[in-house]
Order: structure tokens, then sequence, then C-alpha cells
């Protein structure tokens, strides 16, 4: 087996384990209801997270994706609502300034040299910032396109409603999956994570590819932001506020490795949806606090962490040598 | 083989660079045919890597020409080296780790079919290149799932693939056992049979015998000879490369009061320490009042010694008795708490704090060693850092001048210094003398020689022979992280240390 695919086996067997838990206490675990359900709640995180496994492969950290969202929600409210903006025009714009937010912080992390950490601290600051600015209040949205939008739903024989949200994140996912694995930017993110100055020395355009990430991080953390805002079909600065650590969350117990070079974006889609299943069991279950949630994340945070651990100091647990055999041919 | 009527591959002449003053390459030449293996040999300083850095264009030449195929060339940088047809694969390999070996052979260049990269193409054409290099290995499981040699081998086909006609190999065995380094001898043999010139930087003169075609000998950044290798025979070479005459009668012995007699107790004795990689299992005994000097070519396995005796790596196996009772040293801490004391080679990355007074650095060891929280009253450090700095000569108007500012030589006091107001009972110097001016030469050996008399065990590790003869009471000498001999009393001799290097 390839040591890089163990994490993501993990993830992929502790995921099916826990839904098989539910599934056996309530059937309705195997309804589209719920699958829909769970993938319309969990779009926004979803698609930012896919923008945050290509930073964290890439051996990075983007903590502004939370406040980017609600930054984008308060914003599309504000033009909407309160200006009277095209919707279209509106995203246009807000995608705009998304893609410029994660350039600049791409250009500082890799020009100057300054920790991601810092530069996308900064930049979480700023757009929380800006969103309380612009309005402390909630602001509804109740432009034709929002009603149309929300009435954009294929719903399956047992009443699940496969709704916009969830297609985006469907969408986005496979375009994760297609970036990353197929195109030269996808395999130099991989590279840059495993070694960055061997990826240099081989070629890679790193600065170049550093950036990319960033942005697209920001890109998709702002495009997170309209989806939800369609949804809730609202602008509010209070919202998300700390989602970035339960995005972060998400990517690492989907198997990707904070150090870097090792990560799927799939694994990723299974992280998002974790929570959502364990949330939806509480709710289903009833009795329990809802904050079990946050004790199970942490559990599985810990667990997954340990093991990256394990798996990069003592690689050989995890895979098998094969010796190599010289073959006396020579060549002609 | 090549033979001298063959057109140059490369031809070097005249290179000459120089850092601050201080030239690292004068006039040097160099000459590389195609099929050839082409070692440069030398000790620490001799140029070898300042060579190969103008070669890759990582430094820029001041002097003389490099042509390639008969035309000029002026490399500004590794990657325009490359495009120019010279790759160089280093001892740390620049690869990636997590990536499948045929992505590391394709990383920036992958195949695409349909615009998309190609997982599957990749791995076909990953595994034909291989092929042609015999290696017959999964292309897909990660880099670092195989052995330091096949990453290094990995490494070289990539950088043949771009196109090379040159390689340059710095090293490129040091992480690697026998059968590894057969496995990397039959791809360079390959290459040969290729028409690919090899330029290779190592310190294994078997191994140097074994594959090269050719030899040239750099010291203190001169050329000091170039030779077919099956003409030079290894006492030349070693000569060479040390810069010493066989019959040359030198380093008169001054340390005739032999301690090595019964009376004196042995401090430390070690019987079959040894470290996979690091050095080959050695046994070796210390005694009280003597001086054991460490002889042998760089890399031979004499600062490897040094830092298995200090805990600094741990053994593997064997034991180890000081003063007749059986310790394990297994980190600094312990060997400290036994007595040993550690003056690195480097002794700016190693050693001293550079911006810490000489006071401070001076304590650094004792209050180690007595623990943080059992301070030294000022007044006490005070008079310690006075009294090493009478007692070593070092100059400097008072004890609270930041070590930065003094000279080499007296930064190597003011590290033995630390040792000794801790007071060890075996100090282990690890080239006291490199760096330092003539003056403070002869300082640093008269204190090694007093500390013996004081009844110090001392080891002392030397690239200089004169020095090592002069001072010691026995020499170990080693080669290829092996322990060769020991020579004791009238047998030391420069002429002797040498023969024991070269012998087979």
């Amino acid at each position: 087996m390839k040591s890089r695919f163990f994490p993501l086996l993990v993830t992929f067997l502790v995921f099916s384990a826990i839904y098989a838990y539910c599934y056996y206490h309530f059937s309705s675990f195997g309804s589209m209801r719920v699958v829909c359900n769970l993938l319309r709640d969990n779009a926004h995180l979803g698609i930012a997270a896919i923008g945050m496994t290509f930073v964290i492969i890439s051996g990075g950290i983007d903590l502004s994706v939370g406040s980017v969202i609600a930054f984008t929600g308060v914003f599309c409210a504000l033009m909407i609502t309160r200006e009277g903006m095209d919707p279209y025009l509106v995203f246009a714009i807000v995608l705009g300034m998304g893609t410029i937010f994660g350039a600049v912080m791409g250009v500082f992390i890799y020009y100057f040299k300054i920790p991601a950490f810092i530069v996308t601290l900064s930049g979480m600051f700023l757009a929380r910032g800006m969103a309380y600015v612009l309005t402390t209040e909630s602001i509804r949205i109740t432009h034709p396109l929002y009603i149309r939008v929300s009435k954009l739903v294929y719903i399956f024989p047992d009443k699940g409603r496969f709704t916009f949200a969830a297609g985006a994140f469907l969408a986005v996912l496979v375009i994760g999956i297609y970036l990353a694995h197929f195109t030269r930017f996808g395999r130099n993110v991989y590279a840059i994570g495993g070694n960055d100055t061997a990826a240099l020395m081989m070629g890679v355009p790193v600065g170049r590819t550093t950036i990319m990430v960033y942005t697209l991080s920001s890109f998709l953390a702002t495009f997170a932001g309209i989806v939800l805002s369609l949804s809730k079909r609202s602008g509010d600065s209070t919202i998300t506020v700390g989602a970035e650590m339960d995005i972060i969350a998400a990517v690492v117990i989907g198997g990707t490795l904070l150090t870097g070079g090792v990560g799927y974006v799939i694994g990723t889609f299974i992280g998002v949806l974790l929570p959502g299943v364990i949330r939806t069991y509480l709710t289903l279950e009833g009795s329990l606090s809802p904050w079990w949630i946050k004790i199970v994340v942490g559990g599985l945070l810990f667990g997954f962490i340990a093991m990256q651990k394990l798996l990069s100091t003592r690689p050989k647990l995890f895979s098998f040598r094969r010796q190599v055999r010289p073959t006396t041919v020579s060549t002609a | 083989m090549s033979t001298n009527e063959q057109p140059a591959l490369l031809e070097v002449r005249g290179l000459t660079k120089t850092f601050t003053a201080t030239p690292a390459l004068s006039e040097v030449d160099f000459t590389l045919y195609p099929g050839e293996v082409h070692a440069v040999l030398g000790e620490n300083g001799a140029g070898k890597s300042t060579l190969i850095k103008v070669i890759t264009g990582v430094y820029k030449r001041d002097a003389g020409t490099i042509h390639l195929n008969g035309k000029l060339i002026e490399p500004r940088s590794p990657g325009h080296a490359q495009e120019l047809g010279i790759s160089a694969v280093y001892q740390e390999i620049n690869l990636i780790p997590t990536l499948s070996v045929a992505e590391n052979l394709y990383v920036g260049r992958q195949p695409r079919f349909l615009g998309m990269v190609s997982m599957q193409l990749m791995n076909k054409k990953a595994r034909k290149l291989l092929k042609t290099f015999n290696i017959d290995i999964d292309v897909t499981r990660d880099l670092s799932s195989y052995s330091i040699a096949i990453q290094q081998i990995v490494a070289i086909v990539r950088g043949v693939d771009l196109s090379a006609k040159i390689l340059i190999l710095d090293e490129p065995t040091s992480s690697l056992d026998r059968h590894e380094v057969e496995t990397l001898f039959s791809v360079i043999r390959s290459l040969k049979e290729h028409g690919i010139g090899i330029l290779l930087i190592t310190h294994f003169l078997d191994q140097v015998y074994e594959i090269s075609d050719r030899i040239t000998v750099l010291r203190n950044g001169r050329k000091v000879g170039e030779h077919l290798t099956k003409e030079l025979p290894r006492a030349k070479l070693i000569s060479e490369m040390l810069g010493r005459e066989f019959t040359e009668t030198l380093g008169k012995r001054s340390n005739q009061i032999t301690n090595s007699d019964s009376k004196h107790d042995t401090f430390l004795d070690i019987k079959g320490f040894a470290k996979r990689g690091m050095i080959e299992p050695f046994d070796l005994e210390i005694k009280k009042g003597e001086i054991v000097g460490l002889a042998g070519l760089l890399g031979s396995g004499r600062t490897e010694m040094g830092h298995l005796v200090f805990g600094i790596n741990r053994s593997e196996k064997g034991e180890a008795y000081v003063e007749s009772k059986k310790v394990k040293i297994s980190s600094p801490r312990k060997a400290i708490r036994y007595g040993f004391g550690l003056c690195p080679e480097d002794r700016k990355v190693e050693g001293l704090i550079a911006d810490l007074t000489i006071r401070e650095n001076i304590i650094l060891a004792l209050q180690a060693k007595l623990g943080w929280y059992r301070h030294i009253p000022y007044k006490r450090q005070e008079q310690y850092a006075d009294e090493m700095i009478e007692a070593l000569h070092i100059v400097t108007t008072d004890a609270e001048k930041p070590v930065r500012e003094l000279s080499g030589g007296n930064q190597q006091k003011v590290i033995l210094a630390r040792w000794l107001v801790s007071n060890p009972e075996l100090l282990i110097l690890d080239e006291p003398t490199r760096g330092i001016d003539i003056g403070a030469h002869a300082e640093i050996i008269n204190i090694i020689k007093r500390l013996a008399k004081e009844g110090k065990a001392l080891m002392v590790i030397s690239s200089e022979l004169a020095e090592v003869v002069d001072y010691s009471d026995r020499v170990v000498v080693l080669r290829d992280r092996k322990k060769l001999t020991e020579l004791t009393g009238d047998e030391i001799s420069e002429d002797a240390i040498m023969q024991a290097i070269a012998e087979k």
C-alpha cells in the first residue's frame, strides 16, 4: 500500500463506521433527505474547505476564510437590498475583491517571507472588520433572483431536496479534484508542500503557485459566502466566526497532512460531512447536548494528528519497502 | 574508456574565484571527456565545492574560461547550467519525498494528454526511463519509501533526462551502504556507456579507485595534479592531498615523555562502539594524562568517533567504562556528568554563542553541569572568567566583551576555557587549531600539552599531521569510517600515518 493513501483510508473507514452506527440507530440516514440536508448545510464550509485543502497541501494555512465568507454575505446584502444593484454585478465585484485579497496575502507570504499564519491572521481581522464597518445589522435579501434560486431544487422521491447550494458544493468538489490531480498547478502545489527548496531547484514556479493557492482559497471563500447568502437570503457580519477552525479541522480529518505535501480533495469532502453526520445524529437523538459535536471533532482531530506524527516519523510502519534488483542486462 | 585524442566535453582553464581577498580557486584547469568519471579530490578548503559551484553557475567566476563542447559558456544559475547540459546531484537529495518516483522524475514537465496531466502516461514514461538504467522499481510509490540510494538514482536519472551531458555528483555515496553503492555504481557505469561525462566528488578513496578513470587533486584552491587513476599509486595520491612528501622527515616529536605506560590509570575504555552509516565498530582506550590523536582524511570518521564518545550520537552497540565502571553514554548531558567535554569543529555553529560575552560563554557548561537552579554568583563567574583569560592568554580588554568581536584563535580559547572551568577528566577537541593564526596555534598546542601533564585525558582530532605527530602519545588512524590501526610512541610519524591510510 502507498503510505500517501493511508490517512485517506483511515478517514474513509472512520466515516463509514460512524455513518453505519447512525444508520443502525436511525434508518433515515439511508434516505436522500438526510444526504441532501448534509450537503446543503455544509455547502459553504465545504467550498471554502476545498480551497483550504490546497493551502494546507502547499504547506500553508489560511485563517481568513471565515471572515471572508461573512464579509461577502454582508457586502451582497448591502449592495443588493440597500443600493439596489444587480445581483450578478455584485457577485462579479465581490469575487474580484476576494481574488485580489487572496493574491495580496499570497504576495506577502511569498515575497516578504512572512509566515502565512500571521498574514492570514491579519486578513481575518481585516475582512471581519470591514464586514462590521459596512453594517452590524442583519440585512434580508428579497431580490427576485434569490427567490428564483431558492426554487431551483431537485426533489427526490423520498422528499430529499437537492438544492442549489448542494449542487454548487459538488461542482466545486469536482473542479477541486480536477485541479489537484490533473493540472500542473495542482501537482506543483503538492511538490511545494513536499519540499519547497527542492521544488524550486526542479523548476517549479514556486512564487506563482504560492500566490495562486491563496488566491484560490480566498476566491472559493468568497464563492462560499455567495452560496451562503443565497441559501440564507440575508447578510450578517456576525456569522461564520471561527469557521476557519472548523474548516481546517475538516481538512485535517480528511487526511491532509498539516506538514504539507500529502492530501486529497475527496478526503476534505468526507472531513466536512463528518461533523454534519454527528450533528444530524444528535438532533435525531434529541436528549444529548449538541455541544458533543465539538468533543467528537476534537477527539478525532487529536487522533488524526497523532496518526500524522506517527506517519511522518516512522513511515516504515505503513509502507513496505521493496528490495531493488538491479538487473544485469547491459544497455545497448 | 577515454583517451586524450577525443575532443573534451568540458574544458575549464585558469578558473579563479576569490571571496573577500582569500582565493578559493586560483587558476584551476579541469578537463572532462565524454564517457569518463573524473574524480576531484582534496581536503577541506581545497576548493572542490567552489569549483562545482562555479561550473553550475551558483558563483560567478572572477577569471578563466569554461568551454562546453568547444563553445564558451557563462552559466548564470543552476537552472541555466541545466539547460546547457550540466546537472548536479548533491548529497542532500533535492527531490520531493511525498511525491511518487514518477512524479519526481517529471515535476515541472508532467506529460499531458488532452490538456490534463496524465498519471498513466507519466508512470509509463518513468518506468521506461528507469529501465534504460537497469532499475526496475514501482514508480507509483512515494519516493520516501525507497532507500537513499534509490532516491539518489532517481535524482541522477532526472538530471540526465533533462538532456544532461555532464553530471556532477557531490558525495553521492556518503550515506549509502556497500550494497547500495554497488547499485549506484552500476548506474554510473551505464551513464558512461551513454557518453555522459561525470565529475565525481567523494572522500572514499576505495571508491575513487573502483569507479574513476581520472583524478584531479586540489589543495588550497590550486590544482596539484591530474592523473589517470590506474597510474596513480595511493600513497602518492594521499601525499598530494595532504601536501606532504613521504621522504621528508617532518614533525619532530617533542612530546617524548610517553605517558602511556602502565602506572597511569585508564580513564575511558570503549569496546565495540558503532553506528550504521557513521562509523564501524571500534575499541578505544584513553588513559589519564594521555593525548590520543585521531588522524585520517576528511570524512574518515574522526569527528563521528568523537560524537559517539560524547553521546551526541548514540552508539548502537558496544560498551563504555569510565574508570572501570560501566556507563551508558546516551546523551551529551550524561557524558558531561561522567566528566567529558567536547570542543566542536565548527566553533561558530556548534560551540560559541556569538552575542554573549566571554564570561557568559565560559560559564555556560559549568552552569549546565550544576543545573539551572543552582546559580553561580556573579562574583564567582567574574573570577572564573578572569582566571581563564589569564591562563589561556585570551586577548581582550575585559571579560564582558561579546565573543563575536574576538579573533578566531581567541574564540577557540574561550571554548577551551568553557570546558576547563567545569574541570573535565576527558576533553575531546575537534580541529582545535583550524582557521587560527600561527601564534595562537602554538599556544593552543601548548595548552593541550599542559592539560595532559595535569593528568587530563585528551582526544584530539586534527587534519594537521605534523601537529598530531607532535603532541600525541598515541595516534588512532581512520579511513572510510573505520579504525585502521593505532600507533604508539616511537611508531608515530607522518610517514607511518600516511602509510597506514594508504594501505589496502
